[in-house]
């Protein structure tokens, strides 16, 4: 029987396995941030222990940082404190840092793929759980706890049980106005926001194939919203294409002989998954959450549900409670809600691509009055550069956005840029929890394209309305 | 890590599936740098009417006078959903919670707990469901653990449970997952 590609990865990567014990995997590639990592520091430290292989960890700022002003001191004391703590460690333990200043410091997901640290075929952590993102290089990616940053710190290792295994199967090609964010939306819409607890998922088919790696990094982002810690995407032409060249890349000959390798990372044509979920791209319309979780997510020509016509209690209940906060009536329709803010970044659609994709609606046209704040937060400082040269940073500016430095942002609202309570968000990022970007605040999760066509209109709308 | 071996101690139920580490621990006091002191935060915008942590909310379960002194959590599905956090824990257990008893349990919340002697606790639909009832018409029971037998029994319920057993072991030894790997310094040298 044939390996799936979660198999190949994991297998090359046992370092031992002892009678009754998980298996030990070798970690290749170590991503750190301000947030979760001081403990573990802390820890190494007490024990008068040294990383095991500070050259296989890179360290950046991201979650708590201001993007108003690029210096330690435009964030609040306890933030100050959390940056100070990684500059000394980073320092002191001899890890790489990209910080405040460098073309390569932003959101820790998008600075790996974007510096070619992360790679196919590698097994990559980070504690963060939007660490899924890497998998779409086919690396063994995964978001883990301060103790296990710790434990891979002092051992460059990890104790890690072997997942059942989840192909999703992507049908057909998304139609105009659709993009990976709906697609993973979509899915996570079909599978609920636990429907792959306990899978390693790959994603799969002509509708993958045919993203960019910015969208299959958004689709594999995601991964974690279903439950999935894991969510793979075989590499090919696209993803060669991309990492050449990048600074951390094999050159070269090296090159050749890493792709020759990496085309060998794909699941076999006989290997057996445990479950397999079909989505047709082709029907997917464009996609806007009604509730507080990812899950609860429905076309934005659709209605929110009627929690009384729900079955079962829990659901029911759950739904009931989502509407409540949210604000919304059942069973009225989606499109038309008034939005207040709008937020376009984070490492779930903070990359170039999703910054055109969001010029692209806005060109020649001017958010709606009743937008109170309209941000746009580049991932990185490399893709606000970029985004810089292409003149896009003039598209939003000219359409009423604020123009903003890179980090996390609103996605999370650890920095100053939260929501108060009662302002309805239109955003592109990955959670809608209650609370999440601000306490009382309510998210909508979107496309940027969509985000954009939201800020426009003034309200949730459908982006193929000002489609050209 | 602390043992756990057998726990008996008052529960209390929190009736929703889903609960994220964002209700559990809010950002803002991801801001800390050690791992001491996120108990008084678990559940901050649940458990407290105010920012500042000074009005209780009295509608919450944890501030209830017959649910003081609770070591154990019942809830729903998905429990620990979100981010990867472990101030999740970190703030249960400070918080004096020594086990999470759901039908489900998110996969990284999983490992954090277990990494840090929390025992995440897998019981079947309908038996939390029993739970529930039990505890929200008799509020102030208390349920008995043993990772020994790997029994639950709460007022004449009496289910059972599994749990990997490397990870029963660690839990009944209270073992360190650095010193245990570091044991295998040479194979991984190998590597």
């Amino acid at each position: 029987m044939g390996k799936t590609l979660y198999e190949k990865v994991y297998d090359s990567h046992v370092v031992f396995q002892q009678e009754g014990e998980l298996p030990t995997l070798f970690i290749d590639r170590h991503l750190v941030h301000e947030v979760t990592s001081p403990q573990a520091f802390s820890g190494i430290e007490a024990a008068g222990r040294k990383l095991r292989h500070p050259e296989l960890t890179l360290a950046t700022v991201d979650h708590d940082i201001s993007t108003r002003e690029q210096t330690i001191e435009a964030c609040s004391p306890m933030a100050q404190q959390q940056l100070r703590a990684l500059l000394a460690n980073t320092e002191k333990f001899g890890v790489r840092l990209f910080g405040l200043g460098d073309v390569n410091q932003g959101i820790v997901h998008i600075v790996g793929p974007q510096t070619g640290f992360t790679l196919p075929g590698t097994t990559l952590v980070c504690g963060d759980s939007h660490t899924a993102t890497h998998g779409a290089f086919g690396a063994l990616a995964f978001g883990i706890g301060t103790s296990e940053v710790e434990h891979v710190m002092a051992t460059q290792t990890l104790k890690q049980g072997r997942y059942k295994t989840m192909k999703i199967q992507c049908e057909g090609q998304l139609q105009p106005g659709c993009s990976a964010k709906d697609l993973i939306l979509a899915i996570i819409g079909k599978l609920t926001t636990a429907g792959g607890t306990g899978y390693a998922v790959e994603f799969a088919g002509p509708a993958v194939r045919a993203l960019s790696m910015e969208g299959r990094m958004t689709l594999s982002n995601m991964a974690i919203e279903f439950g999935a810690t894991v969510g793979m995407i075989a590499p090919d032409e696209t993803t060669f294409e991309y990492i050449k060249g990048r600074m951390f890349a094999p050159k070269g000959e090296a090159f050749e002989q890493a792709m020759a390798y990496w085309k060998t990372l794909k699941s076999d044509d006989d290997a057996v998954f445990d479950a397999v979920v079909t989505i047709d791209a082709s029907a997917i319309e464009p996609q806007v959450t009604w509730g507080t979780n990812p899950g609860q997510v429905c076309a934005v020509t659709g209605c929110v549900p009627v929690p009384e016509a729900i079955e079962d209690p829990i659901v029911a209940k759950s739904c009931r409670d989502a509407l409540a906060y949210i604000d919304l009536k059942p069973g009225q329709k989606l499109a038309g809600t008034p939005v207040d803010y709008v937020f376009i970044g984070s490492c779930t659609n903070g990359r170039i691509e999703d910054f055109r994709a969001a010029a692209e609606i806005l060109k020649g046209r001017h958010i709606a009055p009743n937008i109170q704040l309209a941000l746009a937060v580049p991932g990185t400082m490399w893709v606000k550069q970029q985004a810089e040269r292409e003149g896009l940073d003039k598209i939003f500016k000219d359409a009423g956005f604020e123009w903003r430095l890179p980090g996390c942002s609103m996605c999370l609202a650890m920095n100053d840029d939260r929501a108060p309570a009662g302002i309805r968000v239109a955003s592109t990022s990955n959670r809608n929890f209650v609370g999440r970007q601000g306490k009382g605040s309510r998210t909508h999760l979107m496309s940027p394209a969509t985000a954009a066509a939201c800020a426009v209109k003034g309200c949730i709308a459908d982006v193929r309305e000002l489609l050209q | 890590m602390q043992k756990f071996t057998v726990h008996e101690g008052v529960a209390v139920p929190l009736d929703s599936a889903n609960i994220d580490t964002d209700q559990i621990i809010p950002k803002q006091f991801l801001l800390a740098v050690s791992r001491k002191g996120f108990g008084k935060h678990l559940f901050h915008d649940w458990r407290y009417l105010d920012e500042a942590e000074t009005k209780l909310n009295p509608e919450f379960n944890l501030n209830k006078p017959e649910y003081q002194g609770a070591t154990i959590l019942v809830a729903r599905d998905n429990f620990g959903n979100g981010s990867s956090r472990e101030h999740a824990p970190w703030a249960l257990m400070d918080y004096g919670f020594k086990a999470v008893i759901a039908p489900s349990f998110a996969m990284i919340f999983n490992n954090n707990a277990l990494g840090n002697g929390l025992l995440p606790l897998r019981l079947k639909e309908d038996e939390v469901d029993q739970l529930f009832k039990v505890l929200t018409e008799k509020p102030g029971t208390t349920i008995r653990i043993s990772l020994e037998d790997m029994t639950v029994d709460c007022a004449g319920l009496h289910f059972t449970f599994t749990l990997d057993e490397f990870r029963r072991h660690c839990l009944l030894e209270g073992l360190d997952a650095i010193s245990l790997t570091l044991l295998h310094d040479k194979e991984i040298r190998a590597y």
